[in-house]
């Protein structure tokens, strides 16, 4: 379990990754926490010929939280969104759900060393926060050599470990739009031992209008399907008072529309009474928070 | 006395060592040393066509590349099968590098050396080696179903017939007041210490010896097979085992082929070769365990008594033997538990699978066997709709039948006679502590909180401490360092400790005066190894003979030099001294030194020793029964093992909506005789435990029908978080063993061997669904529960909807063609 050889560059600045990303093609791959792409490399599993690392390029590890939303740089830690900084603190009331599912991202160590951004580049349909970034509607801002674009999450997921991203390419960043008022997330999470993968599990954004009726009910799950996917509820619950909604309705609307697949640890008939369960008890989570943040 | 530590919660002396990072493990060995890493079969059943190394050979750093056509002398004939038995019909091994053929993936096929591990690995890749597939064997059914076979020679896949009877069975069924039958399954798990193998070896051409460090369980037995195979004398080979980050079985078995061909590397190329064991190969080249389909029948009268037992297993042994039949052996004579069993049967068919070789993991077989014993109880409770701890208590052995003779022949060849135990005690006990008679409430109280509460029970009992011996060797300094070497190996249980608690205590010295070394061929040449539960009943023993040799020796010279009777005289915090006369003494040390009559005066110890010199021109200075020196070997030799007992229960919550499991509460009562540290007794009860949960719940190995292993990492091998085991409660009960000194039993296994049939029993309890299959998962209880025909528990029909998945997530109502509880002959449960 040693990696085949590899060159290492480690740039100082954005131009110079891309410029070694240009000239090494394919064959060039990106190491920012690398918490996923090293265990595939010393497994043999991925062999590039060139790693570029990003830790020395600077001005991308801020979190920066607007009223529009939270843009998190891609050298930010995942246990950097978990509170303790004022960063922290202003993007968990811009747009809770952040904070809310990265405390599932795996062990402390992991959230140490992994990023947030390094977990969407990967793209894996296991990870937590390619669903929040298609649940909140998000995008990823990609740096070329010919200029710098903002990609959004639908056209950025293609498969399983399977982005759009082009070759010579550096994911500078991640924006998730702010929580609109009205609205309230929760985040619930099925896992075999404390800190796996997750079995299933479900970000939901509930919004409700001026009587507090829900007006839109929104989730995206994890380990279910191929790709990122945000799956609307609102029919079965539109309208309805945000203490009082048929929630298991909204649930069995859920499973009826999700994919999921068997793996080692679960049958995807499992997943999918999971997708039930977990959307019956976030959805309720949601809307009470919607209902605070109406009053507040 | 301050010396008296038998028994005390002394701390382990090894964990500031081990816990701060200052262990010596292989790995930390030989920094400069070649490394070698294995091309291994990537198919689970193939003929070898070709092994082409030439795009390896461009390699920069490759040193040497091996492959069977390497092989000379006893190296290229197959491994040994190290326990040869009669009922072994047809023992199989492998080669050090597969010769023709591949029986599993992971069977190592080339060796390359090279001069780190990164280009080792460079080079494995470029060897192309052509495979002819063949049909592979899966798992104990399809071995069973024979459509293909693992070994061509043999076409029903059956390595070993192993058969035990106690009498007539099929009479005494037939005559049973009542009958049930049913099968049972229990999967792979291994022993996965977090320390993989490592071999390091040094060949000294001037010296003309091997030195080779390795990750052992049994030193004394590598530098046997070793010197065997190499064809080299047994003085030119030492074998260290030094700091083991554990072993749990695994590394009992010898020689490993990387045992062997690291050492004849190094020497072939007269350089230092190590190789460390990553965790893909642990999973794919080592061995595991406890897979078994059990047919189970028993004859028991309307009081839940047993009359008879008929047990037919069919044990999953991997590709290879070279391990015998223990495990089947111990499954089938530890089985029988704390019960008196009136006629009993067994017949374990070992059979070949394409799949890792499969030999001890801690519990051996017993884990198994336990399940089998403590199910069938449980089954006969609930078609009688008694109380499980009640048809328990009725079948137990009492206090006042020991010696209990089973009538059998256990692993050493020996008789399966318990020597000592108090079963009912046990029982008691752990009722008591777990809260047994409260059950119904805290099923209530968690009803009211949406879970679903059930609370199982397993008793045991392990032989352990299986000879044929141990030695120890104890040596009194002059400077008052004491000495102590035993030939078994250490893993991390804390031998170093309990085995100076047993000196400190049989000599009189400090414990910080004692220095305890295993495992070094160096030290002790004698030795069989760490397994069964064996360290503290043979080490500890044989430590405490020898001890006793020297305290003999030092009161008899004492004697000498106080003109004094040594009946007088007695040793504390290193001082002979009279009893009770004050002022009347000599150290320890100073004895030691007055041991040799040959007395420079390189140290302080040696000038003021001359004080006490006697001079006799009768005597030769070393009489013709003494010996210089203040030191003493001696070996113990058990008659046969003694037995521990334990009683472990589980209280399980169930959320009714994703089926998690959670042990929140874990009681085990435990009873190994006298106990020489009760914080590592408990110590290792936790880690059994913790494997148990492990082996319940989470831990499998994942093998699909082409044999490739789909779990052989940590991701996806569940082996429990602390965050997944359960706090233990523990209570000690001792029954001294009769058999040895001391008085102790072994502990190192027990805390492993329940937990499966406790939980089972546990999750059913709550469930109201048979379970027959174990480990079982919440997506496996989800499919069990939703399945229509899956069998109910009678037990569940009873309690009619007061404790049972509600309505909504499983059908309402209670069938009854699950169980008959009038029935003469009951089948249920099946595949």
């Amino acid at each position: 379990m040693k990696p085949a050889p590899f060159r290492y560059a480690d740039p100082g600045t954005l131009d110079e990754a891309l410029e070694v990303l240009s000239a090494e093609g394919e064959g060039a791959k990106v190491l920012a926490g690398g918490q996923s792409l090293l265990p595939l490399l010393s497994m043999r599993l991925a062999a590039p010929a060139v790693l570029v690392d990003i830790n020395r390029v600077p001005g991308l590890d801020t979190i920066e939280a607007t009223g529009d939303g939270v843009r998190v740089g891609a050298l930010v830690r995942h246990g950097a969104l978990l509170g303790g900084g004022p960063d922290a603190d202003a993007a968990a009331r811009v747009q809770p759900l952040l904070a809310r599912a990265t405390a599932h991202v795996a062990h402390p160590a992991i959230r140490n060393r992994g990023t947030t951004v390094g977990s969407i580049a990967h793209a894996d349909p296991s990870g937590e926060m390619t669903s929040v970034l298609a649940l909140t509607g998000g995008s990823v801002a990609v740096a070329t050599p010919s200029g710098t674009s903002e990609i959004p999450w639908a056209d950025f997921f293609v498969g399983p470990l399977e982005t759009s991203l082009p070759a010579a390419a550096v994911v500078t960043s991640a924006f998730f739009p702010a929580l609109p008022p009205r609205a309230g997330t929760a985040f619930a999470e099925i896992a075999r031992r404390r800190g796996d993968y997750a079995v299933c599990g479900a970000g939901v954004v509930v919004t409700l209008d001026d009587d507090r009726r829900v007006s839109a009910a929104r989730a995206a799950y994890i380990s279910v399907g191929l790709v990122p996917e945000v799956h609307d509820l609102t029919e079965a619950v539109a309208g309805q008072p945000a203490d009082a909604a048929d929630w298991s309705a909204a649930a069995a609307l859920a499973r009826g529309k999700v994919d999921p697949d068997a793996d080692l640890h679960a049958g995807a008939g499992y997943r999918r009474h999971l997708v039930g369960v977990l959307t019956g008890r976030t959805l309720p989570a949601a809307a009470a928070e919607a209902v605070s943040r109406s009053a507040a | 006395m301050t010396t008296k530590l038998f028994g005390e919660p002394v701390r382990r002396r090894e964990d500031a060592r081990l816990i701060t990072g200052r262990g010596r493990y292989v790995d930390d060995i030989g920094h400069t040393a070649l490394a070698a890493a294995f091309v291994r079969s990537p198919h689970a059943h193939a003929r070898i066509v070709d092994i082409d190394v030439d795009a390896a050979l461009d390699v920069e750093g490759l040193v040497a590349i091996y492959t069977y056509e390497d092989l000379t002398g006893p190296l290229a004939e197959p491994l040994p099968v190290l326990i040869p038995h009669p009922q072994l019909h047809a023992p199989r091994t492998g080669y050090p590098l597969a010769s023709g053929e591949v029986n599993h993936v992971g069977e190592p096929v080339a060796m390359v050396v090279a001069t780190d591990r990164y280009v080792a690995e460079d080079a494995c890749d470029r060897i192309v080696v052509t495979y002819e597939e063949l049909p592979a064997v899966v798992g104990v059914d399809a071995a069973r179903a024979a459509r293909s076979a693992v070994h061509e020679e043999i076409p029903d896949n059956v390595a070993a017939v192993h058969h035990q009877e106690t009498g007539d069975v099929e009479a005494a069924l037939a005559t049973a007041p009542r009958t049930l039958s049913f099968t049972q399954y229990i999967e792979r798990s291994a022993s996965m210490p977090l320390e993989g193998k490592g071999v390091h070896a040094r060949w000294d051409a001037d010296d003309g010896s091997l030195r080779v460090h390795t990750s052992t369980q049994a030193s004394t037995s590598v530098r046997a097979a070793i010197a065997a195979k190499l064809q080299l004398s047994l003085d030119q080979v030492e074998v260290i085992a030094p700091d083991v980050g554990g072993g749990f079985g695994v590394k009992i078995v010898h020689p490993w082929p990387e045992e062997l061909l690291v050492p004849m590397a190094a020497i072939a190329l007269g350089r230092e070769v190590k190789w460390t064991e990553d965790r893909r190969e642990h999973f794919i080249g080592s061995a595991h365990e406890r897979q078994q389909r059990q047919e189970i029948t028993v004859g028991y009268d309307d009081d839940g008594r047993l009359v008879a037992l008929d047990v037919h297993i069919w044990h999953d042994n991997g590709a290879y033997t070279p391990y015998g039949i223990i495990v089947p052996i111990v499954t089938a004579t530890q089985l029988v538990g704390p019960y008196v069993i009136p006629t009993y049967r067994v017949k374990v068919e070992s059979v070949y699978t394409n799949t890792v070789i499969v030999t001890p993991y801690r519990g051996a077989g017993r884990p198994q066997g336990c399940y089998a014993m403590e199910r069938t109880m449980d089954r006969i409770a609930d078609v009688l709709g008694l109380d499980r701890a009640e048809v328990r208590a009725r079948n137990l052995i009492r206090p006042d039948q020991f010696p209990y003779d089973h009538h059998l022949t256990f692993q050493d060849g020996r008789p399966v006679i318990y020597d000592s135990g108090d079963y009912p005690g046990l029982l008691d006990k752990l009722k008591a502590l777990v809260g047994w008679e409260d059950a119904e409430a805290m099923r209530r109280d968690a009803e009211a909180r949406g879970t679903l509460l059930g609370v199982g029970m397993a008793l045991y009992v392990e032989g352990t401490g299986p000879g044929p011996y141990e030695g120890g060797h104890v040596q009194v300094l002059g400077s008052g360092k004491v000495l102590v070497s035993t030939g078994l190996t250490s893993q991390g249980q804390g031998h170093e400790t309990v085995l100076a608690q047993i000196v400190a205590t049989e000599l009189g010295v400090p414990i910080e005066d004692i220095e305890v070394t295993t495992g070094d061929t160096r030290r002790f040449g004698y030795a069989v190894g760490t397994f069964a539960s064996r360290a503290a009943v043979m080490s500890g023993n044989a430590v405490a003979l020898a001890a006793r040799g020297v305290r003999e020796k030092a009161l008899r010279i004492a004697a000498d030099v106080l003109e004094a009777d040594p009946g007088d005289l007695e040793i504390d915090e290193g001082l002979v001294q009279v009893r009770g006369t004050p002022g009347a003494a000599v150290p320890l040390r100073t004895v030691a030194v007055l041991s040799n009559p040959l007395r420079y005066a390189f140290d302080e110890a040696a000038r003021q020793a001359t004080q006490f010199a006697t001079h006799d021109d009768s005597k030769p200075p070393v009489a013709e029964d003494d010996e210089p020196g203040l030191e003493f070997r001696d070996y113990y030799s058990p008659l046969r093992s003694t037995f521990a007992s334990g009683a472990h229960a589980a209280v399980v919550e169930i959320d009714p909506a994703t089926f998690e499991i959670d042990v929140v509460r874990y009681a085990v009562v435990h009873d190994c005789g006298n106990v020489v540290n009760p914080m590592i007794v408990e110590g290792q009860v936790h880690g059994g435990v913790a494997q148990g949960v492990g082996g319940a719940l989470y831990e499998r190995m994942a093998y699909d029908a082409d044999g490739q292993l789909q779990n052989a990492s940590f991701m996806d091998f569940l082996m429990p978080y602390a965050s997944e085991v359960p706090d233990v409660d523990i209570d000690h009960q001792q029954t001294p063993s009769p058999l040895n000194p001391l008085g102790i039993k072994g502990a190192g296994e027990a805390g492993v061997i329940p937990g499966t049939a406790a939980i089972a029993s546990a999750i059913e309890d709550a469930t109201g669904r048979r379970i027959t299959r174990m480990p079982i998962a919440p997506s496996e209880l989800f499919d069990l529960v939703n399945d229509e025909s899956a069998e109910r528990t009678a037990a569940s029909a009873r309690r009619a909807g007061t404790g049972t998945m509600p309505a909504g997530t499983m059908p309402a109502g209670v069938r009854t063609t699950g169980v008959r509880t009038t029935g003469v002959r009951t089948t249920g449960g099946g595949a």
